[in-house]
């Protein structure tokens, strides 16, 4: 069996002194993608936070074999694991094209980067249209994939991705999830993926789990949960 | 007439160390949405090494060089050492740290130095230039050096990843952590620049101002009022603004009010500005989509 490309046993973690998370079991495998599902403040956006050290953690947290916990945001980055925040995490005053170069950022591969800048106007072709404005103006649509090309220049071997849907039209969330379907195949980009709309997200994922309150309640295959009973009726809504 | 042009000459030479000094200020004021008002004292201790180091007899811009480069290091290594561990304090703590280290670098300049003035030789030859003597050869150099500064800066900002990172850094630290910029860095070498460029206005004043541990004082207000003036998250409305200070100090001074309160009459301008437009004269209106 391969392992896992990221492991989480018993993660808990921290705002200040208060406990977010009370003990996580969890894994995305290599080239797969994970949905995390829940409630609002249920902790998704607070799990993705922990595995980039943006929050004080606890537990065993392993990527490819690396310890996470303890290291700084800046090096969990460095390491290969791209996180598209909740509220996009655009630089509103820098242009599309500053926001993307600077996804590049770190790294040393110059001409490879170059070929990554065309890669990703393959998948989103509105930012090169709009390469020079300024990226506060963009659409919320717009800013989203402006979030995940800004993440994909990083070329990272995972991808965590904060609730990608929030705020868009129908229509706009569709397209992104078709996406990010090409590029998890494509890209050879494994995924942990947030989300509200536990439909969209268990379309995507092969694994899923869901969490309440800081803890996992069930965990397992995609279509597994996709027949559970309670997620069926809490969050599926049929 | 030319008269006039004398005092403008002479306050756009002024005006551009104004600009410069805002600069350096707004540097650290986009990053840290905070006040230096240190930023002065740390310029005229770095025009006593220049100072110390020309009596030695190396040459003029040998020791330029080599202040920026002391001044650099040593503002990098004052902010992760004293700066850094007041980042989560209450703003009023780091500001108490800024004035702190304002007297302490008076204090020592003073102790190491002597108070009495000292004079720094213009690296500009002395005598003026077009014959007439509408302006000085210092102040022409002077200006000069001001704009390759604003040039230097606004090249570095612009186009080098670097500068990019740093103002990536600025603007929204939690996402550039996440594309792997080290923040804690980007503040101390922003701290390292400002400190590069108090060093240069501080060099190119001595010879005006004259050398001594209170030279940047007036400075210091006169660069703040220009930065706010222009707009304080707008590095080349700071600038502009500094110019415009300048210029503005000086003809009032000859024509207006005279010398003894030129100061009150350039302040009660800029705040009549701030009165119509708070933000500044190039103060940035953000837009954004919400």
């Amino acid at each position: 069996m391969i392992e896992p490309i990221l492991r989480a046993r018993g993660l808990r973690a921290f705002y200040g002194a208060a406990e977010a998370l009370h003990g996580l079991d969890f894994q995305v495998d290599e080239g797969g993608v994970t949905a995390l599902l829940g409630a609002n403040g249920a902790g998704k956006t607070t799990t993705l936070r922990a595995i980039s050290a943006v929050i004080r953690t606890e537990g065993e947290l392993t990527f490819r074999g690396h310890p996470l916990t303890r290291r700084s945001t800046e090096d969990v980055a460095r390491l290969g694991v791209a996180h598209v925040p909740d509220g996009r995490g655009t630089f509103t005053d820098l242009t599309v094209e500053e926001n993307l170069r600077l996804g590049a950022y770190t790294r040393r591969d110059r001409v490879e980067a170059r070929r990554d800048f065309e890669r990703v106007f393959g998948y989103f072709p509105r930012l090169q249209e709009r390469l020079f404005q300024q990226a506060g103006t963009l659409s919320g649509g717009e800013q989203q994939m402006l979030a995940i090309s800004r993440a994909l220049l990083m070329r990272p071997s995972l991808l965590l991705l904060d609730e990608p849907s929030f705020g868009l039209a129908p229509l706009i969330v569709a397209e992104i999830f078709r996406i990010l379907r090409d590029i998890n195949r494509n890209e050879r980009v494994s995924m942990l993926i947030v989300e509200q709309n536990a439909n969209l997200a268990l379309d995507l994922a092969d694994r899923a789990y869901l969490i309440e309150t800081g803890q996992l309640v069930i965990g397992g295959r995609a279509e597994d949960m996709r027949r559970d009973d309670s997620v069926r009726r809490a969050y599926l809504g049929y | 007439m030319a008269l006039f042009l004398h005092q403008l000459a002479s306050g756009l030479a002024l005006g551009g160390i104004y600009a410069i000094m805002a600069l350096a200020l707004v540097m650290i004021y986009q990053a840290t949405q905070l006040v230096n008002f240190a930023q002065g004292e740390m310029a005229m201790f770095s025009t006593y090494l220049a100072w110390k180091m020309i009596d030695s007899g190396w040459p003029y811009w040998f020791a330029f060089v080599a202040t920026l480069a002391i001044s650099f290091v040593g503002a990098v290594a004052l902010e992760r050492a004293v700066v850094r561990p007041f980042a989560k304090a209450p703003i009023l703590a780091s500001i108490i740290v800024f004035i702190g280290l304002a007297f302490i670098f008076n204090a020592c300049a003073g102790w190491l130095f002597g108070y009495s003035v000292q004079s720094l030789d213009s690296p500009f030859p002395g005598r003026p230039l077009f014959g007439v003597g509408y302006i000085s050869a210092h102040e022409l150099g002077s200006i000069f050096v001001s704009f390759v500064v604003l040039a230097l800066v606004y090249v570095f900002f612009r186009f080098t990843p670097l500068g990019l990172a740093m103002r990536a850094a600025a603007q929204n630290p939690a996402s550039a952590r996440l594309v792997g910029i080290r923040v804690g860095w980007m503040l101390s070498i922003g701290w390292g620049l400002a400190a590069a460029i108090g060093a240069v206005a501080g060099m190119m004043a001595a010879p005006i101002v004259y050398l001594d541990p209170n030279m940047m004082g007036g400075v210091l207000l006169y660069a703040f009022a220009g930065a706010v003036l222009g707009g304080v998250d707008n590095p080349w409305g700071a600038a502009f603004g500094g110019f415009l200070v300048g210029g503005l100090e000086n003809l009032m001074g000859a024509y207006v009010v005279g010398e003894e309160v030129k100061l009150s009459v350039a302040l009660a301008i800029i705040v009549g500005v701030l009165v119509v437009k708070p933000s500044g004269l190039f103060g940035r209106r953000i837009v954004a989509r919400v």
